[in-house]
């Protein structure tokens, strides 16, 4: 068990540095934060396999559900930008003042 | 035998999330995470979560990430510009992931849990159908769940929708609004003779 969680905070490790790494493109940010749910879903398989209960792969169902919602949207938001501003690097995208 | 099959995939898995943040060509990027989620299913596999597998492959590698690829060739990027060298964040970045993970090895660490030590439930369920169970437990514990999950799915549908749709743009209509506003003065131009 003990090597399942290792490999999910690992994963989660590479997802949360890759939100820090890759400052450039706003489509690869998005695929951090996808390895980043894949990451605390493999948690949850991994407990639920623990406590024999399956509830814990219940709630993955409901989280892909949300992650598949939050991918289109965002996507779309992307789609959006890169039509106004002809960009999706992060560092052209500062005109938000405060 | 198990162990050496999860090692596999593990590996495959890890280095394919790595190669996501760290290859500089976008399709690529979206590619090694395909790889990441079948790796990942693999795992899943072992873990008997077998229905979360197969979602994982269809509804992840199937739609989520053929819509990525879509997004990603659609738009015209000048891959030059994103082909920059990594940014002085970077340090930082990796610090709060390893500090992240030494985090998370030193919790579980401490607690030596095992598989099998609260009974094998998910196994013996394996005999009969992870999808027939997790069925169960879906419609009935959790139907408002369900419910309210199709509900959030349906919003998305038509947020997406709305945030793209740009109205009949091809088809040449009368604008009546735009033509009792149509302002003579800029129509026409007198060009003085003599």
């Amino acid at each position: 068990m003990l090597q399942y969680l290792i490999f999910s905070a690992i994963l989660f490790a590479i997802g949360l540095s890759g939100l820090f790494i890759n400052r450039k493109n706003i489509i690869v940010l998005l695929m951090s934060i996808e390895i980043i749910l894949l990451a605390a879903n493999t948690n949850l398989v991994i407990f639920a396999k623990y406590w024999g209960d399956i509830t814990g792969q219940a709630f993955v169902f409901f989280v892909m559900t949300v992650a598949a919602a939050e991918a289109a949207i965002g996507l779309a938001l992307v789609v959006l930008v890169f039509r106004d501003k002809q960009t999706i690097n992060i560092q052209d995208l500062d005109q938000l003042k405060g | 035998m198990e162990y050496a099959f999860f090692l596999i995939f593990a590996a495959v898995a890890l280095i394919a999330a790595a190669m996501v943040i760290l290859s500089r060509n976008p399709v690529r990027a979206v590619l090694f995470l395909i790889l990441c989620f079948f790796a990942t299913a693999a795992t899943w596999l072992m873990l008997n979560a077998e229905f979360l597998a197969i979602t994982l492959v269809l509804v992840y590698v199937g739609a989520v990430m053929v819509l990525f690829l879509f997004v990603v060739m659609m738009l015209d990027i000048d891959f030059a510009i994103l082909r920059a060298k990594l940014t002085r964040w970077s340090p930082i970045g990796l610090a709060l992931a390893i500090a992240v993970f030494a985090l998370i090895a030193e919790i579980i660490e401490k607690d030596q849990i095992a598989f099998g030590q609260h009974g094998d439930e998910l196994s013996k369920i394996a005999e009969t159908g992870n999808a027939a169970k997790l069925g169960e437990i879906v419609f009935t514990n959790y139907l408002l769940q369900f419910e309210l999950a199709g509900i959030l799915l349906l919003v998305a549908i038509i947020a997406a929708i709305v945030l793209i749709y740009r109205g009949p743009r091809s088809r040449k209509l009368q604008s009546i609004p735009k033509q009792i506003a149509a302002d003579p003065k800029t129509r026409v131009h007198l060009v003085s003779g003599d």
